[in-house]
């Protein structure tokens, strides 16, 4: 369903290959639009999630491992 | 003293197949493995099916010094026998024994479900018990062992995708979590190769605290308390739970904080492999890469006998404890009757760590840059837990459910918040709520896409991964088995087969047999020289 709207893209912040110890921008500037990509990714989520919440997580029974 | 040794993750995945439920669990394991067998035949032409070589199994060596029985020994412990899909396993499905025919045919498996695979990039993909499992090559630094790891959900993907394409064939889902929230769990081991002279005792005593409390840099986040979820609520592990003991053998049934299996996968003498079975499956790289970082260097503290003197009164129940509380407020008590939290405790590594590092003169990059994300992730969750989300695989869930929860005034308990917690760990990038995520740039990532997708047919240089990988690439018709300490060659025309050990991870390398594979050798050829 949203197999459409998904594009690999770098995240935020993406780090230099090998460890620059790249510092990450810092979060004030960065946070409102943090709060908005959430709140798209809610409004998102909705679609994303498998129908029938209920029988779906029921059916989900795994044999033990390790 | 660093963050480099030799390392390697294994990952249980959980596998449903939303179209039959009840499905046989080892079938749908066994679909997937064949399905992969399939992808990389029609990808790059070569016999994908490799033997497992069980020679150097040992899966009952006690690293306190003995070993149990195998009539002692509980089933799923017999580690070094081929999984075989049985004709009962296979009527259960419904009579359908399609698992590998349709999707990976192969004359030499005669008929056989194929359920083991050595892959070009030096990992293993096979039959777990009821999970398809892959177990990363061997690579010597933190970022290396995400990039084999996250290399395996690839792996894993193009078989599920393969899988929903193959006509006749039900959908296969992948998750990579640790329970079904029903009184089963599936791990996320670790591994470390250690010097076999440092004492078990010591890395006993060394561990329990940093095992009962890293769970608040590195945890994948669950909903629902008690091994059964039953409990409402969210805590920080998938796995605390599952925990029963703090020493012993067993992987799946008492599950002990410090895992005992005494099994080098190298020279004996020289070499303990240390098995790490406490740990999430983690999805988020930088979760990932603190998990084996600052574990690595809590193993080089205890090598070096200058692990903090930290005892926990009960290990097990500060295990569940620290998960309990996402709030990370609770604090442990100690032998000594003080009391500490988990972020207390985990500085207390954290300022040995450095201070070893400072004085032994340990100044490579990577190695500075775990140390300082470890302490930037512990002041992070000490201001506002919730800040470290871009970074911390736990947060990122626990916070994306509470804003959800927020706007549809849901509790815990609700089956929404349960189908988000599954979710989370698809691995389909399109239904994976940590992938979608990871889309809109609300994750920290370490590695470029192409550099993870590269290494799923590509395997470190730097280790023996090399040697067994490009083996099964240059020579797939002539490999017959393989494991992490040989490569078993059948050479045209000679009796019997060729075993070559590989008993030292950091020999074939690709300084060391880069020349040999690029000579364009004949097997033969290539096989006396490396023997030489």
């Amino acid at each position: 369903m949203a197999q459409e709207q998904f594009k690999a893209q770098p995240a935020q912040g993406a780090q230099e290959e090998e460890t620059e110890a790249a510092v990450s921008a810092g979060p004030s500037a960065a946070a409102q639009e943090q709060v908005q990509a959430v709140d798209d990714l809610l409004d998102e989520i909705d679609g994303v999630l498998e129908r029938n919440a209920e029988e779906f997580v029921r059916g989900f029974v795994q044999k033990g491992g390790q | 003293m660093s963050v480099h040794r030799v390392m390697g993750l294994e990952t249980e995945y959980g596998v449903l197949a939303p179209s039959q439920p009840g499905a046989n669990s080892t079938l749908l394991s066994a679909q997937v493995v064949n399905a992969y067998a399939a992808t990389v035949r029609a990808g790059y032409g070569h016999l994908a099916g490799t033997r497992w070589d069980y020679a150097d199994e040992h899966p009952l060596d006690d690293a306190r010094g003995w070993t149990v029985p195998r009539s002692a020994a509980d089933p799923s412990q017999l580690t070094d026998e081929p999984a075989e899909l049985t004709a009962e396993e296979i009527a259960l499905a419904g009579g359908d024994a399609r698992a590998g025919s349709t999707l990976y045919s192969e004359r030499e498996a005669g008929g056989h479900v194929l359920m083991n695979m050595v892959l070009g990039n030096g990992a293993r993909l096979y039959v777990d018990h009821a999970h398809p499992e892959y177990s990363s090559p061997e690579t010597t630094n933190p970022l290396d062992v995400v990039r084999w790891d996250q290399a395996g959900d690839l792996v894993v993907l193009a078989a599920a995708r393969r899988i929903a394409q193959t006509p006749g064939f039900a959908e296969v889902l992948l998750y990579k979590n640790n329970t079904d929230n029903k009184g089963v769990s599936y791990g996320a081991h670790e591994n470390y190769l250690m010097p076999r002279k440092t004492s078990f005792d010591a890395i006993v005593a060394g561990l329990l605290p940093f095992f009962a409390t890293r769970q608040v840099i590195c945890g994948s986040g669950r909903v629902g308390l008690g091994s059964a979820g039953h409990g409402p609520g969210f805590q920080v592990s998938q796995r605390a739970d599952f925990f029963e003991t703090e020493v012993g053998l067993e992987t799946t049934i008492r599950r002990p904080m410090v895992n005992t299996r005494d099994e080098p996968h190298a020279v004996w003498d020289k070499y303990r492999r240390l098995h790490v079975i406490i740990g999430d499956a983690n999805l988020g790289q930088v979760s990932t890469y603190l998990r084996v970082g600052t574990t690595a260097l809590v193993l080089s503290l205890i090598e070096a006998g200058e692990a903090p003197a930290l005892r926990l009164r009960h290990p097990v129940a500060a295990l569940r404890q620290v998960s309990h509380d996402p709030t990370l407020r609770t604090a442990v008590e100690l032998a000594d009757g003080r009391r500490m939290t988990a972020l207390d405790i985990q500085e207390a590594y954290l300022v040995a760590a450095r201070a070893h590092c400072e004085r032994s003169g340990a100044g490579d990059a990577q190695t500075r840059d775990v140390l300082e994300r470890w302490q930037r992730t512990i002041d992070t969750l000490r201001t506002d837990v919730l800040a470290a989300a871009s970074t911390v695989d736990w947060v990122a869930k626990y916070r994306l459910m509470e804003q959800y929860r927020d706007r549809h005034g849901l509790g815990w308990d609700d089956p929404r918040i349960a189908l988000m917690d599954l979710q989370w760990a698809d691995i389909r990038p399109e239904k994976g709520l940590y992938h979608r995520l990871a889309a809109r740039g609300l994750v920290e990532t370490l590695l470029p896409a192409e550099s993870v997708a590269a290494a799923v047919a590509a395997p470190p240089e730097d280790t023996r991964a090399y040697f067994r990988g490009r083996c099964l690439t240059d020579f797939p018709e002539d490999v017959v088995g393989a494991s992490w300490d040989a490569v078993i060659f059948s050479v045209p025309g000679r009796a019997g087969l060729e075993r070559v050990q590989t008993l030292e991870p950091l020999r074939g390398t690709r300084a060391l047999v880069g020349p040999l594979f690029e000579a364009g050798l004949g097997i033969a050829e290539f096989v006396d020289q490396v023997r030489s």
